[in-house]
């Protein structure tokens, strides 16, 4: 294989990659909160982007995403409000199942609120087939735009939950609910919190990701799937681990087809999965005396 | 008290069935239509297209004086749906004939069940094998797949392009396209040089156009029905392969030619006509037939929104009312009638229906189209 190609791969599997990786980090922030997997995230991402599209016809392109990720926040926060919240003894498995409920409900709402056709954001710089070229190989524009964004949410992040009160309360009430409480944490408002940050999150990633991989009713699922691998393999609450992940995971991906077909991709992919996660069970970059406390 | 209610529950019930049963001003039909999920990009206009045809022949007196009851069931694009819905349509129901399903796959699976029940089902999905070998009850509507890859394979040929790549999604769609290509690039003396299957669901497919980059080829063919296709034509571009770009007539549905957007340019696929119906010549024998489709449909949903797909479930309409209306409500003699059809015109060619011929359509009922400037023209070589 020359050397252009095998970075012509390589910039693939960056591509998706950066679609797995800004889609992971929403499955953190939710897991920092409660301890469990938000199974409606990738609704997030779809209905962001999809609310985003329809503002566009009205909006600049800037604007229209500042909206729909404010609007989705505060669907997210609905979720809670409506379906969370009332739980009497919101267990994980509890939860977990109200989550997936919840990811049901929205895309049949986005299928009668839309429709089922595909769209898709304008790319943030130049437009369907402009790439950048590095060294003979090509990359799109818009990957760069998913990178620093994804940097810029890592970082955001982790000075939420190290450093401010809000996000220390918040991994409080995942560490142990009663003992938050009793720390006189408004443990339900911090799960509604982690709700609307989660979805407006998963939102942005939505936008950035429309231009590359399109958006309609139904293209949540096939990307949480994607990111929620990414995040198990990073670590679950550490967000620079699911950004890394995320790329390792699209590298891996775009390594495989150069070799074997195409159509042993997601297979290919999911069997190193196993492996990695067999040999480091917490994820690549959670500690494992960090793990070892966690429920699962 | 509570014995009686049953009892009252119970003969009421009888009542309901036992009228429905013998109530012979109503013809049921039955449609299985992939309204959600992966494929509703064909199932939801299928959908429309069966609620306005229906009610605008019932508004006309129904069909030979019997009201249509439209029964949609929703399979979601999956076979096994399709299965249980079918035998639910045939045994429960005792529809007079099925409409539908929207994919090969579906199709395939209830091909059989169909010909067992001697229920009369009008496909609407692509594959070559729906009619070959032909089922006696079973007909269907689209252009079929080995005509597509034919025309593709024709306009290779005549500009000499002679190594081509195929790419395809791992649909039942996808994997039939793939066979008749496979089958058939021989005969025209062209090579294929790669040959990759891809998720349905992909979210970027930069790697796979990656591969066909190194394979060196002359020409993409992309066979898919999914949203994947426009992400296809993007990721090649963006890689700086400039070779064209074929796409199958699952490409006839103008949202993939917006999503894609500047790398739609210049795509080849071959499609039905009725996407360009306006520019068609006045005298086509296709264009009355066409315009009112489209004006009906767009006037009723939204402009600009009619689909090839919707299409196939008019024409399937089209075939059943002219049977019922030449030999009745029996299923049999309506059998025999569609296989008598000769020069129906319908919105994907005219059908010539007989006995081994349960497509009733010619090559010639696809039209080679091209992506210019965001809207499908007419493609000359």
């Amino acid at each position: 294989m020359s050397s252009e190609l095998a970075l012509q791969y390589l910039l693939a599997g960056i591509t998706s990659g950066s679609v797995y990786a800004v889609v992971a980090i929403g499955f953190n922030i939710v897991y920092n909160a409660t301890g469990i997997i938000n199974f409606a995230q990738g609704e997030f991402v779809m209905l962001g982007a999809m609310t985003a599209i329809t503002l566009h016809a009205y909006l600049p392109l800037p604007l229209a995403i500042a909206s729909a990720v404010l609007l989705t926040a505060l669907a997210g926060a609905l979720v809670d409000l409506l379906f969370i919240r009332w739980l009497r003894r919101p267990t994980v498995l509890r939860m977990i199942i109200v989550t997936i409920g919840v990811s049901i409900l929205m895309r049949e709402a986005a299928l009668k609120v839309w429709d089922e056709k595909v769209r898709s954001l304008p790319y943030f710089s130049g437009n369907e087939v402009s790439s950048v070229r590095i060294f003979g190989a090509f990359i799109s524009p818009q990957v760069f735009w998913l990178l620093g964004l994804s940097a810029a949410m890592v970082l955001v992040l982790a000075i939420f939950f190290r450093f401010t009160l809000t996000g220390r309360s918040m991994r409080a009430c995942s560490a142990n609910r009663d003992a938050a409480a009793l720390m006189g944490i408004d443990t339900r408002s911090m799960v509604t919190l982690s709700f609307a940050i989660a979805a407006a999150i998963g939102a942005l990633a939505g936008c950035a990701v429309s231009p590359i991989a399109q958006t309609h009713y139904d293209c949540g699922a096939p990307l949480a799937i994607k990111g929620f691998t990414a995040a198990v393999l990073g670590g679950l609450g550490s967000s620079g681990g699911a950004v890394t992940a995320g790329l390792l995971l699209g590298i891996l991906e775009a390594a495989s087809v150069s070799v074997v077909p195409a159509a042993y991709r997601d297979a290919v992919a999911v069997l190193l999965l196993l492996v990695i996660l067999s040999v480091r069970p917490s994820g690549l970059l959670a500690g494992r005396d960090e793990a070892r406390l966690k429920e699962y | 008290m509570r014995a009686q209610t049953m009892i009252a529950a119970t003969a009421l019930l009888c009542a309901a069935t036992w009228s429905a049963a013998a109530d012979a001003s109503v013809i049921k039909i039955g449609a299985l239509f992939a309204v959600t999920g992966p494929a509703s990009f064909l199932g939801a206009p299928e959908q429309r297209t069966a609620e306005m045809f229906v009610e605008q022949i019932n508004a006309k007196g129904g069909l030979g004086g019997h009201r249509i009851v439209l029964i949609v069931k929703d399979t979601q694009g999956s076979p096994e749906k399709a299965v249980s819905f079918a035998k639910q349509l045939i045994e429960e129901e005792q529809v007079f004939a099925i409409i539908g399903p929207s994919t090969s796959g579906e199709t395939m699976r209830i091909k059989g069940l169909c010909e067992e029940s001697r229920t009369l089902l009008i496909s609407c999905a692509a594959a070559e094998d729906i009619v070959k070998p032909v089922a006696r009850y079973v007909f269907k509507t689209p252009q079929t797949d080995a005509d597509a890859a034919r025309r593709i394979l024709d306009v290779l040929k005549k500009r000499k392009l002679s190594k081509v790549a195929i790419l395809s999604s791992n649909t039942g769609f996808g994997s039939a396209g793939k066979k008749q290509l496979e089958t058939l690039a021989p005969e025209y003396g062209i090579t294929i040089a790669a040959n990759e299957t891809y998720d349905k669901t992909a979210t970027d497919l930069t790697d796979v156009a990656t591969k066909v980059k190194a394979a060196n080829v002359q020409a993409v063919i992309n066979w898919s029905i999914e949203p994947a296709q426009a992400i296809i034509a993007k990721n090649i571009r963006q890689i700086g392969l400039t070779v064209p770009l074929f796409q199958s007539h699952g490409f006839g549905n103008l949202s993939y030619a917006k999503a894609a957007g500047q790398a739609a340019e210049g795509i080849i696929f071959p499609c039905g006509r009725l996407l360009v119906a306006d520019v068609l010549p006045a005298k086509h024998p296709q264009r009355a037939v066409l315009m009112k489709y489209k004006t009906d449909y767009e006037a009723r949903y939204a402009p600009d929104a009619v689909s090839t797909f919707g299409g196939h479930v008019y024409d399937a309409l089209l075939i059943l009312v002219s049977a019922v209306e030449t030999a009745g409500t029996d299923r049999e003699k309506a059998r025999a009638a569609i296989e008598k059809i000769q020069g129906l015109v319908g919105t994907a060619g005219v059908f010539n229906f007989s006995a081994t011929d349960h497509c009733g359509l010619a090559k010639d009922a696809f039209e080679m189209l091209t992506v210019k400037n965001g809207r499908f023209v007419l493609y000359k070589d």
